[in-house]
C-alpha cells in the first residue's frame, strides 16, 4: 500500500514563500493566481494490507514527525 | 561547573560553545554525541547552532527525535538548566520542551548580521548579570527564526514572563523595523514555564570576548554560572 501525504500551513499562518510564487506569476502575466500556499509532499510504501491499520500508522507518522501540528495540517490517502 | 554541548550530526557551534566555556570562562566543556543516553555528573546543557540532520524536514525536526534528547527531557524534568542556541533553540521547540514552533524568516534569506535584543526578564537562570531592559548586541545567523505560536500560548507566555529577549532598535525600542525575521512579537528568546530551559535565535557564544569586539554574549553563560553556583536550581521535579 501507498501513502500520499500532503503537509501544508494552516490557514492563516503566513506564508513567505507561498506569497514570492505569487509575486512571480504576477511578474509572468498570471495575475489572476491568487492565495499561494506552499507545501510538502511525501510519498511512502507501507507493508500493510488492512487499510485501518495502514491509515492509523499514516496519521501517527504525520503526528510524531511529517507535520508540526503547531503551524501546519496535513493530509493523506492510501492507494 | 560541567557544563555538556550536545553533538548532533551537522552541528557547527559545538565548537564555539566549548572554546567559550572552557578556554574564556574557564569551565569544564564535555561534548555530548547525540547517541548519548545519560546526562549525569553534568550542571548544565547546551544545545549548539547548526544544521542538524541538515534542516531536513523542519529545523530540528529530526534531532528531536535522537537518543541523547529522551535525557535531555529527563534533565529539564529534574530542573536541570538547558540552553537552546539558534539550531538548539528550534530543536527544543520540536521537542515540545519549548510552546511555540519556527517558520521561514519573513525575507525568506538567511540573516546573519548583528541585532539588538532588549532583556524583557533579567530575573531567569540565563540572565542574572543583565539589567533589566538592557540592549544586547548578538549575531544572528538563521533562516527560520520566524517565531510563532498561537494567541492563547502568547497570552499564557506574557503571564508568566517566558519572553525573555526581543528584538529592538539600538534604543531598545520594539518597533516592527527592528525585527529581522518577521518573529511575532519581534520575540528572539523564549524560557519554560518552570525557568529552567530557554531557547534563543541570537548567538551569545560568537560575541564573548574582548577580542571579537563585542562580549555581551559572556552575560549569558556568566549568568548561567551565578545560577548553578548559587544551586537557585535544586534538583526537583517541575512541569515543562
Amino acid at each position: 500500500m501507498k501513502a500520499k501525504i500532503h503537509v501544508t500551513l494552516k490557514p492563516g499562518i503566513l506564508d513567505p514563500q507561498g506569497k514570492a510564487i505569487e509575486q512571480a506569476l504576477a511578474t509572468l502575466g498570471y495575475t489572476s493566481a491568487s492565495n499561494v500556499r506552499m507545501g510538502k509532499y511525501l510519498e511512502l510504501d507501507l507493508n500493510e494490507t488492512a487499510k485501518e491499520k495502514a491509515e492509523a500508522q499514516v496519521k501517527a507518522m504525520c503526528e510524531k514527525l511529517l507535520a508540526n501540528t503547531i503551524i501546519e495540517e496535513y493530509r493523506y490517502e492510501l492507494v | 561547573m560541567n557544563i555538556g554541548v550536545v553533538v548532533f550530526p551537522g552541528s557547527n557551534c559545538d565548537h564555539d560553545c566549548v572554546h567559550v566555556l572552557s578556554d574564556v570562562l574557564g569551565q569544564k566543556a564535555i561534548e555530548v554525541w547525540h547517541k548519548e543516553t545519560s546526562l549525569s555528573g553534568l550542571d548544565a546543557v547546551i544545545l549548539p547552532g547548526g544544521f542538524s540532520y541538515g534542516d531536513y524536514l523542519r529545523t530540528g525536526a529530526i534531532a528531536r527525535f535522537s537518543p541523547v534528547m529522551a535525557a535531555i527531557k529527563q534533565f529539564v524534568a529534574e530542573g536541570g538548566m538547558v540552553l537552546g542556541i539558534c539550531n538548539g533553540f528550534q530543536i527544543l521547540l520540536e521537542a515540545g520542551l519549548l510552546p511555540g514552533a519556527m517558520l521561514r524568516n519573513t525575507s525568506l534569506h538567511f540573516i546573519c548580521k548583528d541585532v539588538y535584543l532588549r532583556v524583557e526578564n533579567a530575573a531567569t537562570p540565563f540572565t542574572g548579570r543583565c539589567e533589566p531592559w538592557q540592549v544586547l548586541k548578538f549575531p544572528i545567523a538563521h533562516a527560520d527564526g520566524n517565531y510563532y505560536t498561537d494567541e492563547v500560548t502568547l497570552s499564557q507566555m506574557k503571564a508568566n514572563a517566558q519572553i525573555v529577549f526581543r528584538y529592538c532598535t539600538p534604543e531598545g525600542k520594539i518597533i516592527p523595523e527592528a525585527n529581522p525575521n518577521g518573529s511575532l512579537d519581534n520575540i528572539a528568546g523564549i524560557r519554560n514555564a518552570a525557568g529552567n530551559v530557554l531557547g534563543m535565535m541570537p548567538h551569545p557564544e560568537r560575541c564573548a570576548e574582548d577580542v571579537l569586539g563585542n562580549d555581551d554574549g559572556r552575560l549569558i553563560f556568566l549568568s548561567m554560572l551565578d545560577a548553578l553556583k548559587k544551586a537557585v536550581l535544586q534538583p526537583k521535579t517541575v512541569g515543562v
